[in-house]
């Protein structure tokens, strides 16, 4: 059981990186990577609102949306019911919510992360990265557990990559990019680059 | 000083100001300081001076490689006469063959013919790699106005010498310009660029041509022949790791393979990492020059051998690899050329003394890694060197900042 939580876990931070091998959640990861430690804090957050909204949504979809899912009432009509077109919805639900905890939390207790990261602590809520693992947790069919291995581990991946590139970007500053290039461009290249470095990882079997 | 004068005299006043080719001045600037020191230097005082400059550090680097080359052109040459003439295979027809054909045919007990042989593949690409870098280098600092650096001729050798000696020419020119624009001159150059460029470019024709750049037909070039590098083998169980350092272990293909002889070289694989003697030649070298940093080198090395130790020690029915000692791990593939001429690339290297040893280490253990339970991909230190790089500047940073926070609490803090 443990290996197969461990060969989960590693297989969300490397093999299937969020951000370098699905290239999710790019808007923040470009944007937020100026800096190793806004990176850090963000990468952070992230995993935060990854561990707590994968299994509450597998919660949800287990207990809630899945077909037949409602059984526990012991209400016939409910038990009969489908309500998986509801999925994205109230994902997304949960994950606004979360995001707005972590936010006043933050806001009390970090207030130069918080205002580090201005609008793209509230952007989580729309980071592909994030409702991507939501989906990614349903369409593989994870169970509790799992699940919570899964948005941890895909939690750290994305983090992995974001302070890397941040890491990177710090570095590149020196360097004398053409004009075209500059900004955004080079950083694509660079985040290009670095997917194949992270490469190495894919076809991994554990 | 015949030529000094004439370069003076002759040539230079056309390219510097007002002459008629200033705009090319970029391109004599190259050739000039590639002939002579340059002779404009500070002129103030409080100025170390030292003989040691960039292109000497990438001068030392390339007379480094050259054993690893020298080598590398004898075996390509080695193990596609010996298949030729051994095992009745037949030598790649084209013009290739017809000069070695022409000059001292196919006996591989004969070493010139076997030189020969190797030379008509290693030149050319290693022509196509300077020219392909020339141009694009060439380019960049024409339009950019800075210098044509040294660093080309290292990224150049090194490109050479990590390919598979039979790959078409067209290929070498689009990985040496992959590696050259995008793995550097768009970060602006020479100590700006964040991977090592010779990788990137070899990564790139791997992931963009698996065909020619992976699998068991590619490693000699005798047509139709496809036989599986030593590393191939030992994936496949292949090798019986019982006969120590000098006995023969026997492989499942029938052929003997002793680890002197993945030591010293005469094996297949890419051009310049068959032998490791060869590559710890240019590795004294480069140690005695201070070069390449040993922290580097011990950490991959270390790494290495802590990785297969560790997998020694788990062991596994089922994966052949599991099993592989160090001392294997360390000659055969391109382990030692990567370890003493990739990692240790100062720019793309973490820079702190803590870091490298980090650094290194985190590629000795990839490479382990990738090697063993990766069976996507049998080499596994090209990518392992690239994930390192990505890592360095990272480890720079927690490096620097465990140490200002060591140093603050020693003033407790009043810093």
């Amino acid at each position: 059981m443990f290996e197969h939580y461990l060969s989960l876990f590693v297989r969300a931070v490397f093999v299937e990186n969020m951000a370098l091998a699905f290239f999710l959640g790019m808007c923040t990861f470009i944007a937020i990577s100026k800096k190793i430690e806004t990176a850090i804090g963000l990468g952070i957050a992230v995993v935060v609102v990854l561990t707590i909204t994968v299994p509450v949504n597998n919660l949800i979809l287990t207990y809630l949306l899945d077909e037949g899912a409602l059984a526990w009432t012991g209400i016939e009509s409910l038990a009969r019911l489908d309500l998986r077109f509801l999925g994205l919805l109230s994902y997304i639900g949960v994950i606004a919510a979360m995001v707005q905890i972590l936010e006043m939390v933050l806001d009390k207790y970090v207030p130069s992360l918080y205002n580090a990261l201005g609008i793209f602590l509230p952007l989580i809520t729309v980071n592909c990265a994030i409702l991507g693992a939501s989906l990614f947790m349903v369409e593989r069919d994870y169970d509790f557990g799992e699940s919570l291995v899964y948005g941890v581990g895909a939690g750290v991946g994305w983090a992995l990559a974001i302070v890397l590139l941040a890491g990177i970007r710090e570095k590149l500053k020196y360097s004398d990019v053409p004009d075209g290039l500059k900004g955004l461009g080079i950083t694509f290249i660079t985040v290009g680059l670095m997917s194949l470095g992270f490469m190495s990882f894919s076809g991994v079997q554990l | 000083m015949g030529l000094r004068n004439f370069i003076d005299d002759k040539v230079a006043p056309h390219f510097h100001e007002g002459g008629k080719f200033e705009k090319y001045y970029t391109f004599y600037e190259m050739f000039d300081t590639m002939l002579y020191s340059p002779d404009t230097v500070t002129k103030a005082s409080a100025h170390v001076r030292d003989g040691i400059d960039l292109k000497r550090v990438m001068m030392t680097v390339w007379f480094c490689a050259w054993p690893a080359l020298l080598f590398g052109i004898y075996n390509t040459g080695y193990q596609a006469n010996l298949q030729i003439s051994e095992f009745g295979f037949q030598a790649i027809p084209g013009w290739r063959t017809d000069i070695v054909a022409a000059l001292t045919g196919f006996d591989q007990t004969s070493f010139i013919a076997n030189f020969i042989h190797g030379a008509v593949y290693y030149v050319p690409i290693v022509l196509t790699v300077y020219i392909g870098g020339f141009i694009w280098e060439g380019l960049f600092a024409w339009k950019r106005g800075h210098e044509v650096n040294e660093g080309f001729f290292v990224t150049g050798i090194l490109f050479s010498l990590i390919l598979p000696p039979a790959i078409p020419l067209w290929q070498v020119f689009l990985g040496i310009s992959f590696g050259v624009v995008v793995g550097k001159e768009v970060f602006g150059g020479t100590g700006k660029n964040f991977l090592n460029p010779a990788l990137v470019g070899r990564a790139f024709l791997y992931f963009a041509y698996p065909a020619q750049m992976s699998g068991d037909a590619i490693w000699t070039a005798a047509d139709n022949f496809s036989g599986a590098t030593p590393l191939g083998m030992a994936a496949a169980g292949g090798l019986d790791y019982a006969a120590g350092l000098t006995g023969v272990a026997g492989t499942s293909a029938g052929v003997d393979l002793t680890w002197m002889q993945t030591a010293l070289g005469g094996i297949q694989g890419c051009i310049g990492e068959t032998s490791t003697l060869a590559i710890a030649i240019g590795a004294v070298g480069l140690l005695l020059t201070r070069i390449a940093s040993w922290r580097i080198m011990a950490g991959v090395f270390g790494g290495m051998v802590a990785m297969s130790l560790l997998f020694n020690v788990i062991g596994s029915d089922t994966n052949a690899m599991f099993a592989m000692p160090w001392y294997w791990h360390l000659t055969i593939g391109g382990f030692a050329f990567g370890m003493v001429f990739m990692a240790t690339d100062p720019v793309s290297a973490s820079m702190t003394n803590t870091g490298k040893f980090v650094f290194g280490a985190l590629i000795g253990v990839m490479t382990v890694l990738i090697r063993v339970i990766n069976p996507a991909f049998p080499e596994g230190i090209m990518l392992a060197i690239l994930f390192g790089n990505l890592c360095a500047p990272l480890i720079d940073y927690f490096v620097t900042r465990a140490n200002i926070r060591r140093r603050l609490r020693r003033t407790g803090g009043l810093a």
